[in-house]
Formats: structure tokens, C-alpha cells, sequence
């Protein structure tokens, strides 16, 4: 029944048929929930990048006269408690969940490569000992490892990513571990070791590589789960301090009292945090589908 | 099979004891105790006064003395005081624990009622515009912070009903006190829902595919049986297994959730305890979690093999 994707196959293969707007196309009309996911991100990036060009207000600034003002032409999203403008803060906060969750992704696969890749790789001992540690570290929830790492290191951005990132290295751990195993007893590595190369050399060029296509997909998961982790720690008053505009505290600033009198600073923050979550998953959903066929959904 | 228990036993043993040591180092490495959240709030720091709270509440002993006396208080039931209220910690804790329990079973009822239909109709329809949208809905459960679903929903009630379903006195009966906690409960279930629908999509796809359904469909069986009786059995393993890790897992969507709906729990608890520094309190929360993570995961191993009996675990 089932039926070969020769356009699918040749673009895994690398093959170039179409030059690049003609792959593009090809793209979007393959995965077109991906397409929109991509474009969810280029805009959440580029509003990060761009926030002083964006932000149409300075995002601290406070301006009593103008408390809790509904959205309208001039606060486009309406402005909080102490006058300060939504949207700029809005447009602000991307650059803290972009920096949160590329950071955090970043530091937590590196680490989680070095663990993942001498834990599957060198087996034995070190294999054994690693995977009590990640057993641990797994026998905790995500959120609430992050929660206690972030106390026990104190608020600040860096150590934000710093907790989220250390609660994120025995998923990535996991992964890499499961691909080097099956990865090491192939011949190319038997090849690779017989040509006399050292064994540090074989993990690096030759089974790492070899683990890239489910790190990849993997890592673009993890983001959306930094994002929706930074927003929560921050929400608890746990994440990343005053002054950065975070979309997680500007809702719990904003909870409960004012649903009945100032919806538009709980509407707003929670729909930026979801779309970029949202645009992350389905580009993450569209690469697993690229790169890794035996897992279609 | 028993050399397997015993040696999985061991394992969660050890996890256990090394989560105890990581989680009493990670609280020490907080520069700043409780002492100092008190002086600081008090406004001047008399050095003999701190030195006296210190000293009572065993501040001033070695790491390894803390660790010894907590771990050993621990064993034998004895959870310390907690520093805030200076109450025994189990008598602060005990009472929270069913609350959230409750909590969790509403929310993993209502995850498991709508994640796996849905999974199953999306399968069996797969690319038709319904399955188009069941996969953007749980997308999107997996996108929504269950902080900020809660907040809308608390918006609509008060918009539509004009009450705020929140917990404030503990509810006369225990009906009632379902009805209340089901609201906070599908903010939090919305998640898991989403997962599960997922997983149960792609374990359906797998299995449809395969020759035994091939050969169910050409001996003539309907498309309900094909897809109930022959294909839905076996895809449901792996969703059992989702389902066991996102029932302990629901902690994390619980600490947010509890604390909007002011849900009088042990998950809200946990953060008001980190923000105090109250350490009885989050080592041994901390620890209780990670008894319900590590036993959960060993009863999801244990059901998975009564589920299929091929699966043997090697001695």
C-alpha cells in the first residue's frame, strides 16, 4: 500500500532539482502546517531582533495618568497598571523568551551531547553511573526541577536559562544515548577505528554527526517546552526579574483582579506566549516529518 | 522475573537516595536562608538574634549533620518543623496531598474521556478536514500555558456566570467539591488531552497499516471491528504508557493551575515553600513527587507486560 514519495526521497537525498525558491515551494506545499509554523517564528524572531524598531513605547516606561488605558490608537494593546504600554512590552518580552529558549536549548544539548555521546559510546562504567544520574534528574517533572534549580541559583536571566537548561539535559541526554548505541557497532565506525583514527575522533566525526537528524528535531521540541517553562517560573515569580518585560510575569501581575476590569493584559501576553509555542510545535512537527521518516505522525 | 524486581526495586531506591542528596545540596547552595528572608523583612539584623534562629532551627550544623538528621527523621516518619509556621511538616503537608490528588485524577480522567477518541477518530480519518482540525486543536493544548487557559476560563465565568469559580472555603460536600475542582482541572487536563490524543493518533496510524489488519479487512470484518477490536488493543499500549508518565507528570501544569484558582494544594504549597526557603517543607515535598514519579513508572513497566504478554523482562 504504501507508495514511494519520489519528491520526498530525492529532497532527503539532498538532491538539487529545483534551485532554492523552487524547493521553498515545493516546502510549503508539502508541509504546509510547518510553512506556517516557520512564519510564526520568523515573525516572533524578527520582533525580537527588532523591538527598539517595533516598540512603539520604551517598555519601562511608567506613566500614571495613563493607568490600565483599554487598548486603543495610541496603547494599540492598551497600557497596565503603571501606564506602561502593552504592546512594547509585548514586543520587548520576545527577546527574553527567544533569548530563554534558545539559550536554554543550546546549553542543555551541548551538555546533553557530551553526557549522551560518552555515556552511549564509551558504555561500561561510565555508561552505567551516567544513567543512574539522569534517572535523578528524571524523577522529577520538568517545571518543578526548573522551579527549584532557578531558587536555589536566584532570579536573574542567566541563571533562568541555566535551570531550564539543566532540566532539559537527560531528554537530550537520552537521545543522543539511544542513537551512538545503535550507531557504534556499525561498520563505518569498525572502518573508522581500523584506519587507526582515535576513538575521541570517531565520536566526534563520525557517530555525532550520524545523531544530528533526531538531535535537530528534538531541540526544536525543546524550545517550545523553555518557552512555556520561562513563562511559567516567571509567572511564579520564580523566573526572569524586573526590568525585563516577561510575558509570564505580565500575566501574573495582571491575574485574577483584573479578568473582570482590564482583560486586555491577561488576552494579550497569553496570546503571544501560545503563538510562539504553537508556531515552534509545527515546525518541529514538520522537520520530524522531513528528517526522521520512520516517525510520520 | 523476581532477579528483575529486586534489582528494579534497588534502582528506585538508589534514584530516590540520590534525588534526596541533590535536592538537599541544590536548597544549601542558595545563598541566604530563611534567617535572612526574616531579618531582611524585619528591617535591622541583630547578629545575636540571627545566630539564636539559626541554632534553633539547626542552621549552624554541618551539611552532612543536616542531611543525617533530616534523612534519618525521614525513614521514621519524622518530617521536621516547618520553618514558617513551625508546625510539624506533615501535619502541614498530610493535609494538602488529597486536594491535589483529586486534582489530578479529575484532570487525567478528562485527558484520557477526550485524548483518546479523538486520537482514534483522527486516525482513522487521517487527512480528511476533521483530522486536520483535531490536529490543530492539540497542537494547540500542547501550545496553551494551563496558567493562561485557566485565566481565560476564570474571564468567561465571570463573564457569562458571574462568579469566580475559586476555591475559598473548603466546600461542604465532596460533590461539591468536585464540581468546583473540574473547572481548574480541564485547564490542566487540556494538556495531557492534547498528548495523549497525539500518541494515540500516530500508535493507531502504525498499527493500521499493518498485514493483520489487512487480513481483518479481507476475511470481511466490518470497518468498527477492524478498527475497535483488531487495530485500537494494540495501538493503546504505548498510550498506556503516556498516560502513566502525564499522571505524574500533571504536577507541573498543577503548581501553575493551583495557584490561579487558588486550589489550597500540595503543588501551590511547593512554590510558597521555595519562596520562603522553608526547606522541610520543599525537600520533603520535593521528595514525596519523586516517590509518585519513580512508582508510577514502575507500576506503567509492570502493566505494560500484563497488557502484552510477549513483553518479558530479561532476569
Amino acid at each position: 500500500m504504501s507508495t514511494i514519495d519520489h519528491d520526498a526521497e530525492l529532497l532527503r537525498a539532498g538532491a538539487h532539482v529545483r534551485g532554492a525558491w523552487g524547493t521553498a515551494g515545493f516546502l510549503i506545499r508539502r508541509y504546509p502546517l510547518g510553512a506556517a509554523g516557520a512564519v510564526i517564528v520568523i515573525v516572533f524572531v524578527l520582533a525580537a531582533l527588532l523591538a527598539n524598531v517595533v516598540a512603539t513605547f520604551d517598555p519601562t516606561a511608567t506613566s500614571s495618568r495613563n493607568s490600565l488605558t483599554p487598548p486603543g490608537s495610541v496603547y494599540w494593546l492598551g497600557a497596565d497598571f503603571m501606564g506602561r504600554d502593552v504592546f512594547s512590552r509585548i514586543v520587548h518580552g520576545a527577546r527574553i523568551s527567544l533569548a530563554v529558549s534558545v539559550g536554554a536549548t543550546a546549553l542543555g544539548c551541548a551538555a546533553g551531547i557530551i553526557v549522551g555521546l560518552m555515556s552511549g559510546y564509551l558504555g561500561g562504567w561510565v555508561d552505567l553511573v551516567v544513567q543512574r544520574i539522569m534517572d535523578i534528574m528524571q524523577a522529577l517533572p520538568l517545571l518543578v526541577m526548573a522551579l527549584v534549580m532557578a531558587a536555589s541559583l536566584g532570579p536573574s536571566l542567566q541563571n533562568t536559562i541555566i535551570a531550564i537548561a539543566i532540566a532539559l539535559v537527560p531528554n537530550i541526554a537520552r537521545v543522543i544515548r539511544s542513537s551512538t548505541l545503535s550507531l557504534r557497532e556499525q561498520p563505518f565506525v569498525e572502518a573508522a577505528r581500523a584506519t587507526g583514527m582515535s576513538e575521541l575522533r570517531i565520536a566526534v566525526r563520525h557517530v555525532l554527526p550520524n545523531t544530528l537528524a533526531p538531535l535537530i528535531v528534538l531541540a526544536t521540541a525543546q524550545l517550545g517546552s523553555a518557552i512555556l517553562t520561562e513563562a511559567s517560573l516567571s509567572f511564579l515569580g520564580l523566573g526572569v526579574p524586573e526590568p525585563h518585560p516577561s510575558w509570564g510575569r505580565m500575566l501574573s501581575e495582571s491575574a485574577a483582579e483584573y479578568i473582570r476590569t482590564a482583560p486586555w493584559l491577561v488576552i494579550f501576553p497569553g496570546i503571544a506566549i501560545s503563538l510562539a509555542v504553537f508556531g515552534t510545535n509545527l515546525l518541529g512537527d514538520a522537520l520530524r516529518d522531513m528528517l526522521d521518516p520512520r516517525e510520520r505522525t | 522475573m523476581a532477579s528483575y524486581l529486586v534489582r528494579r526495586t534497588f534502582l528506585m531506591v538508589l534514584t530516590l537516595f540520590g534525588m534526596s542528596v541533590l535536592i538537599f545540596v541544590m536548597l544549601r547552595l542558595v545563598p541566604g536562608n530563611i534567617s535572612d528572608i526574616l531579618f531582611d523583612a524585619a528591617g535591622f539584623v541583630d547578629p545575636k538574634e540571627k545566630a539564636r534562629l539559626e541554632r534553633d532551627l539547626g542552621l549552624d550544623l554541618p551539611i552532612l549533620t543536616q542531611y543525617w538528621h533530616w534523612i534519618s527523621g525521614l525513614v521514621q516518619g519524622d518530617l521536621g518543623f516547618a520553618y514558617v509556621t513551625e508546625k510539624p511538616a506533615i501535619e502541614e503537608i498530610a493535609p494538602r496531598i488529597p486536594v491535589t490528588v483529586k486534582l489530578a485524577v479529575l484532570a487525567l480522567i478528562f485527558s484520557v474521556v477526550f485524548g483518546v477518541p479523538l486520537g482514534v477518530i483522527s486516525a482513522v480519518r487521517q487527512n480528511t478536514a476533521i483530522d486536520y482540525a483535531l490536529r490543530i486543536l492539540s497542537l494547540s493544548g500542547l501550545s496553551l500555558p494551563s496558567f493562561w487557559l485557566g485565566l481565560l476560563i476564570l474571564m468567561l465565568f465571570v463573564r457569562y456566570f458571574g462568579f469566580i469559580p475559586i476555591y475559598t472555603d473548603p466546600p461542604a460536600t465532596l460533590w461539591k467539591e468536585l464540581a468546583l475542582l473540574s473547572v481548574p482541572a480541564a485547564a490542566v487536563g487540556f494538556r495531557s488531552s492534547a498528548l495523549i490524543m497525539r500518541l494515540t493518533r500516530s500508535s493507531m496510524l502504525e498499527v493500521l497499516r499493518q498485514d493483520y489488519i489487512r487480513t481483518a479487512r479481507s476475511k470481511g470484518a466490518t470497518p468498527g471491528s477492524v478498527n475497535y477490536d483488531h487495530a485500537l488493543r494494540n495501538a493503546v499500549l504505548p498510550v498506556v504508557t503516556i498516560i502513566g508518565i502525564e499522571a505524574a507528570f500533571l504536577i507541573g501544569g498543577l503548581i501553575v493551575t493551583e495557584t490561579v484558582f487558588n486550589v489550597p494544594g500540595v503543588a501551590r504549597f511547593l512554590v510558597e515553600a521555595v519562596i520562603w526557603r522553608d526547606y522541610p517543607i520543599v525537600q520533603n515535598l520535593v521528595m514525596f513527587i519523586a516517590v509518585v514519579v519513580v512508582v508510577v513508572n514502575f507500576i506503567v513497566d509492570m502493566t505494560y507486560m500484563i497488557l502484552d504478554p510477549r513483553i518479558k523482562y530479561a532476569d
